[in-house]
C-alpha cells in the first residue's frame, strides 16, 4: 500500500536539496578547514619564536663555596630558555619571551608568622644579609631531565636566624607573587580554571629550611637572576625535585603545621610535600630511575637525594620515603 | 576531477605531510631543537601522528558533506603518513628513551598506562598499514577489509588517551584533539543512524 501524506508546506517554500546540501558542505568544510588552519598556525607560531639569550644582568660579587659540584655547568642559553615557570606558560620555551618585561624592582619580601621579628625586606637589602656564594648545584626536574646550575645566593638559614622563629614555627611557607597582569598563566584557561591554584606556594620543614644546602638565590652565572629563572629572589633545594624550589618569592611565613603546596594541591597522589629526588619511588605515571642531563644523549641513573645523600639523608632517618614521597 | 589535478594535489599532500619531519631535520642540523632536542623530536612526531590520524578520519565526513568523491584518494596516503610519524615516534621512545633495553620496555608497557595506550594505538595502526594496498583489498574482500580498517577508530581513541595521560597538568591540547575526535566519530554515528532510518522509511513506503 502506498501512503501519501498531504504536504502542508507548499513545495515552493522548501529549500531545494542542492542549496541545503551546499550549506552543509560549506559549514562542514569550514569547520574542518578552521581546525586544520588553527593547528597549523599554532605550530607555526611556536616555530617562529627566536631562542634569544637575555644576558647582561647586573654582575654580583661572590665567593666560592665548598658545596659546589665539580660537574660542568649547563650552558647559560639552556638554563635561560628551557624553563618550567607556569605563571608565564606551560610551554618551556615561552617563559624566556614572556618574562622579558617582568618588573622585579621595586620588590619586597614580607617575612611573618611565628617569628620574633616580623619584617618586610626590600630585595636589595635582603641580598646584603650575607656574603653571596657561587653554588654549582645539580638540578633535577620531576619530569626526568636535569641540569647543573651555578646559582648565586646564601643559605636561607641566614634570613631565618635574623627573624628569630618562635617555638611554634615548625614549617616555612613560601609564596610567589600573584599578579595576573604580569603572569598570563595565572589567568583562567581556555576550558576552565587556571592551570594551578595560584599563587604558587611551597613549604619546607624547619630543619630542611635551616640546612646549609638550602639556598636563598639571587643570581646565576655570577649575575642577577634572569626573570624566567625566578627573579629577583627564589630558593633552591638541590636534593628535591625542581618544583620545590619556588621562584619570585614575595612572602615567607613561619607556621605550625605542614603548609599547602601548589603541586600537591593539584595532584596529591603524584606530588608529595617532601618530593625528595628518589630513583626508587616512581611518579605514578613515569619512572624516576633515570634522567636526561640537558646536553647529553644517553640517560643517567638518577641518584638518591640527587646525589646529596651524604648531607641530607639524616634529615629523614626512620621515615618511609615511599610513604612520604 | 582530472587526473592531472589529482597528481598535483597528491604532490602537495606529500610535501605538506613531509614538512614536519623536514623541519625537524633542518632544526637538528642547525642547532634549533632547543635545550632538550630528543624530547622535542618525540613530542613533534607524536603530535603529528595524532594530527594526521584525525585528518585521515576527516576525509570521509568531508567527502560526504561536500560530495567530492575524489577526496577518498587522499585517505590512504594520509593514513600511511600518520603511521609513518607513529613509527618515528615509537622509534624515539625505543631508542632515545629506552636505548632498546627490552626488559625496560616490556616493564614500561606493563606498568605505565600511557605507554600501554600509546603501544596499543601504534599496534592497531600496523595491520592497517600492512593491508593498505589494492591487492590486500582483493585478497581480504571489500567487506572484511573495511571491517578491519575500522580499527582506526580504536587507534585514534587510544592515541588521544595516550596523550591525555602523559600530560603533566595543562590538558588544553589533548582536550582539543579529543573534541575533534568526538565530532568525527559522532558524525559517523549520526550518518549511520540517518542511513538506517532512511532504509526503514523506504521499507515502510514499499510495503
Amino acid at each position: 500500500m502506498l501512503i501519501k501524506k498531504p504536504s502542508d508546506i507548499p513545495s515552493s517554500e522548501i529549500t531545494p536539496k542542492s542549496l541545503y546540501m551546499n550549506r552543509r558542505k560549506f559549514m562542514g568544510g569550514a569547520a574542518l578547514f578552521g581546525a586544520t588552519v588553527a593547528t597549523g598556525a599554532y605550530e607555526l607560531s611556536k616555530m617562529a619564536e627566536p631562542s634569544e639569550v637575555v644576558h647582561g644582568n647586573t654582575k654580583l660579587t661572590t665567593v666560592k663555596s665548598q658545596y659546589s659540584t665539580t660537574e660542568t655547568p649547563t650552558p647559560f642559553k639552556d638554563i635561560t630558555n628551557y624553563n618550567n615557570f607556569y605563571e608565564f606558560s606551560t610551554d618551556k620555551y615561552e617563559p624566556a619571551q614572556l618574562a622579558r618585561n617582568f618588573r622585579t624592582s621595586p620588590w619586597q619580601v614580607k617575612v611573618g608568622g611565628a617569628v620574633a621579628q616580623k619584617k618586610t625586606y626590600d630585595v636589595d637589602s635582603l641580598m646584603k644579609l650575607a656574603a653571596l656564594e657561587d653554588r654549582i648545584y645539580r638540578h633535577r626536574c620531576v619530569e626526568g631531565w636535569s641540569m647543573v646550575i651555578p646559582w648565586v645566593g646564601f643559605p636561607l638559614s641566614n634570613l631565618i636566624n635574623q627573624v628569630q622563629p618562635t617555638a611554634k614555627a615548625k614549617y616555612v611557607m613560601l609564596t610567589t607573587l600573584m599578579d595576573s597582569s604580569q603572569f598570563p598563566g595565572q589567568r583562567p584557561g581556555l576550558f576552565g580554571p587556571p592551570v594551578l591554584d595560584w599563587p604558587y606556594t611551597e613549604g619546607l620543614r624547619m630543619d630542611e629550611a635551616m640546612h646549609p644546602l638550602t639556598l636563598l638565590v639571587f643570581g646565576l652565572y655570577g649575575e642577577t637572576l634572569p626573570n624566567q629563572d625566578g627573579a629577583p629572589v627564589r630558593i633552591v633545594v638541590p636534593w628535591k625535585y625542581g618544583f620545590k624550589s619556588i621562584k619570585s618569592i614575595v612572602k615567607i611565613d613561619f607556621v605550625g603545621s605542614e603548609p599547602p603546596t601548589a603541586w600537591n594541591k593539584a595532584a596529591p597522589n603524584e606530588y608529595g610535600f617532601y618530593s625528595n629526588v628518589n630513583p626508587n619511588v616512581d611518579h605514578p605515571r613515569w619512572s624516576q630511575a633515570t634522567e636526561r642531563r640537558i646536553g647529553e644523549f644517553s640517560k643517567r641513573k638518577t641518584l638518591l637525594f640527587n646525589g646529596y645523600g651524604d648531607q641530607v639523608a639524616s634529615l629523614y632517618n626512620g621515615m618511609d620515603l615511599k610513604k612520604y614521597y | 576531477m582530472r587526473r592531472r589535478w589529482i597528481i598535483l594535489l597528491k604532490l602537495v599532500l606529500w610535501l605538506l605531510c613531509l614538512s614536519p619531519v623536514g623541519l625537524l631535520a633542518w632544526k637538528a642540523t642547525h642547532d634549533e631543537l632547543g635545550a632538550n632536542p630528543l624530547s622535542e623530536v618525540t613530542l613533534t612526531t607524536g603530535h603529528w601522528t595524532l594530527y594526521l590520524l584525525l585528518i585521515t578520519l576527516g576525509v570521509s565526513p568531508l567527502r560526504k558533506i561536500t560530495g567530492f568523491n575524489w577526496l577518498i584518494r587522499f585517505r590512504r596516503p594520509l593514513g600511511l603518513f600518520a603511521f609513518f610519524y607513529g613509527c618515528l615516534h615509537l622509534m624515539t621512545y625505543l631508542w632515545f628513551d629506552k636505548f632498546f633495553d627490552v626488559h625496560e620496555i616490556v616493564k614500561d608497557i606493563y606498568k605505565r598506562p600511557f605507554i600501554t595506550a600509546g603501544m596499543t594505538a601504534w599496534s592497531l595502526m600496523l595491520p592497517l598499514a600492512l593491508t593498505s594496498t589494492a591487492a590486500s583489498i582483493r585478497w581480504l574482500g571489500g567487506r572484511r577489509w573495511q571491517a578491519l580498517h575500522r580499527l582506526i577508530y580504536a587507534s585514534a581513541i587510544a592515541g588521544v588517551v595516550h596523550f591525555w595521560w602523559l600530560v603533566k597538568r595543562d590538558l588544553t591540547r589533548p582536550e582539543v584533539l579529543a573534541g575533534i575526535l568526538t565530532i568525527l566519530l559522532a558524525f559517523r554515528i549520526a550518518d549511520r543512524m540517518i542511513a538506517t532510518r532512511e532504509q526503514r522509511h523506504a521499507a515502510v513506503v514499499q510495503s
